[in-house]
Parts: structure tokens; C-alpha cells; sequence
């Protein structure tokens, strides 16, 4: 399946701001997470299409998974 | 009193009082001056000095948002500018929470940090800004850290939270406190080019969400600090969600967060 993925503020730092790449039908947003060396403890949000979702979330062919990070100064 | 409010009618230009007369009834009739302007909102007349929000907010709505009591979390980057622009919107009762004294490195951001304030209390800066600026506005300042402990006594007769914390664990703790009283919080966070708004309703665990992967972390403000601009940003989008909750106007961030990048200047929306 081909599923876009976009990162947002730092993560685009030495990655990317959009790529489309392709999975296998049961990859999770975890497993993307694990793909990109994200640092779990750094990770903000994770969105499908806009909506909030878990790392355990299975992606669908077509979907967007959006990355930020966290923020939390004030 | 209705000699008071007579008074008012009498020296009002239009629909407007102007400030000299505000004062005057103040001193004349031994009211404080936010106890001269409820009777003048309430009489259907504007203290000039609300003249353009007109357009925006109504006499009535003006009421409602000097009848509303707001608690600032926290009077650093992000509440000092929220606390500024309370000030100017005409919010009635403000009680600004910090423990903090002013520091040098506050100086970039901090709208009440200047040289001469380094090493005075934050609150007791907003206090006196605020007295300067709208002296009908009462602002209570509370030399504490918000925590689970003092919270529920903190939050006591307050309408509206507005989260503007550095810290994540406590944010938390303000989330669940403000919760468990049925009392709306509007939550705010910067670092760098970088933050975010949401607002949870009673009822709502969108900060649990939000955070629920990093409950004791810290953000991207570690690494990259906060420029003056940003907290500017942030907190304006904090006090729009407070007046629209006040005078129950437009679409608050209900169950969404908007996340703020202003070195691309992307706004996204996500929804919780």
C-alpha cells in the first residue's frame, strides 16, 4: 500500500517535509515511527488524515501520517 | 446607587462614558473604577475605552466579559501577553498564578521583564501592569506553583483556565484539576518557531492525549529555546478561545489542537 507521510517542525530536520512510500498491509503507526528513528519520548502528536490516532493504528492504503513534536513551553 | 447610575446617564456621550467621568463617579461616590463600570454596562452604557470593540463584542457581551473571572497558570512568556490582553479586552477578575522572579534570560520574550524588574516577583509585575493599563480589572496575584495540592483552592470561583505553563507534568495536574471542577481550560504551549492551542471543556481529556506518550517529557523548547515572537502568537489565540467561551461566539479548538509553525507559517488542525 502507499501511504504519504508528512513530518512536522524539528523531525524535518536531516529527513524530509513530505515522502510517499510503500508498506505492507499490516503496518502500524508504531512501525513508521521505528522506520524513522523517531524518538518516542520527543513525539508530539501522530495523525491519520487529521485525526489523532495510536501508535498501534493500522495504516490504510492512501492515508497520510502526519509526525510532530512535542511542545510544551510556555 | 440609583444615583449613581443616574449620573452615568447624565455624562454619557451617546452610549459611551468617557474615562474622565469613569473616574470621577469613582472618586465622587467612593467606588472602585470596576465597580463603576458594572453599573455603566450594566445601564447599557460603553466605557469609552472599549469604543472598538464595539463592532466585535456588544455592551452586553462587554457585561459578560467583565463579569467573568479567568486564572492565568503560569506569567511567563506566554501569560504575561495573555494577561496584557485581558487587561485590554475588558475581563473583570484575573488571578495570575507563578513562583517565579524576573531573570535575565526572561528579557528576549517576557512582556513584563525589563532590567528593572530582574528579581521581582512576575505576578507582582502583572499586577501593577494591569492597574496601569485598565485599573477596573482586579487582578489577584498568587506567588505559588500550581500543583494538585493548592489547585482546587486556587481554582475556587474561577470561570475559565488558561494553561500557560512550562511544564508538561503540571499541565497535567492543572488538566485534571480543572476537570474535576467543570471548569473550561485553554491550553497553550511554544517552543521555538513552533506551539500550539486547544481548548478542553469539562468533560474532555484532550491534554491526556496530547501528552499521553511523554507525561514527564519535555518539548522542542529544550533544544531550541523561544524567541519573543512566538509566545505573542500562541497567547492571542489563547485569549480568542477565551472571549468566544465568554460571549459563546464562533468555534472554539474543542477536541482539536491548531499546531503553529511559524518558520514555514503552516497552521494544522488535529483533531482529538
Amino acid at each position: 500500500m502507499i501511504v504519504t507521510i508528512k513530518l512536522f517542525a524539528t523531525f524535518r530536520t536531516g529527513r524530509f517535509g513530505e515522502e510517499t512510500r510503500e508498506y505492507s498491509a499490516t503496518t502500524t503507526v508504531g512501525d513508521i515511527l521505528k522506520e524513522l528513528n523517531l524518538p518516542v519520548d520527543e513525539i508530539g502528536a501522530t495523525l491519520i488524515n487529521h485525526k489523532h490516532v495510536e501508535e498501534d493504528q493500522t495504516l490504510l492504503d492512501g492515508d497520510t501520517l502526519s509526525i510532530f513534536p512535542l511542545v510544551g513551553g510556555g | 446607587m440609583e444615583e449613581v447610575r443616574s449620573f452615568l446617564l447624565k455624562q454619557a456621550e451617546g452610549d459611551l462614558l468617557p474615562w474622565k467621568h469613569h473616574l470621577f463617579a469613582s472618586t465622587h461616590f467612593g467606588l472602585t473604577m470596576g465597580q463603576v463600570e458594572k453599573f455603566a454596562l450594566e445601564s447599557g452604557l460603553l466605557p469609552s475605552r472599549y469604543q472598538r470593540n464595539r463592532k466585535t463584542i456588544s455592551v452586553e457581551e462587554q457585561l459578560r466579559l467583565f463579569q467573568t473571572h479567568v486564572a492565568v497558570i503560569g506569567c511567563g512568556g506566554l501569560g504575561c501577553y495573555i494577561i496584557e490582553e485581558m487587561t485590554r479586552l475588558g475581563i473583570g477578575h484575573i488571578t495570575a498564578v507563578d513562583p517565579d522572579v524576573f531573570e535575565e534570560h526572561n528579557l528576549n520574550r517576557q512582556l513584563y521583564a525589563t532590567p528593572a524588574m530582574l528579581g521581582q516577583p512576575k505576578v507582582e509585575a502583572a499586577r501593577a501592569r494591569v492597574t496601569e493599563i485598565n485599573p477596573a480589572v482586579t487582578l489577584l496575584p498568587l506567588k505559588c506553583a500550581f500543583g494538585k495540592v493548592n489547585g482546587a483552592d486556587i481554582l475556587q470561583g474561577v470561570d475559565i483556565v488558561v494553561d500557560a505553563l512550562d511544564s508538561i507534568p503540571i499541565r497535567l495536574e492543572l488538566s485534571e484539576v480543572s476537570s474535576e471542577m467543570n471548569i473550561p481550560m485553554v491550553h497553550g504551549a511554544i517552543g521555538g518557531w513552533y506551539g500550539q492551542v486547544a481548548t478542553q471543556f469539562p468533560g474532555e481529556d484532550t491534554l491526556r492525549k496530547i501528552y499521553n506518550r511523554s507525561a514527564n517529557g519535555t518539548g522542542v523548547e529544550k533544544g531550541l529555546g523561544n524567541p519573543s515572537f512566538t509566545p505573542a502568537v500562541i497567547a492571542s489565540l489563547q485569549v480568542a478561545e477565551v472571549c468566544k467561551i465568554i460571549i459563546g461566539k464562533g468555534t472554539t479548538l474543542g477536541k482539536r489542537k491548531l499546531h503553529i509553525n511559524l518558520l514555514d507559517m503552516e497552521f494544522v488542525e488535529i483533531q482529538y
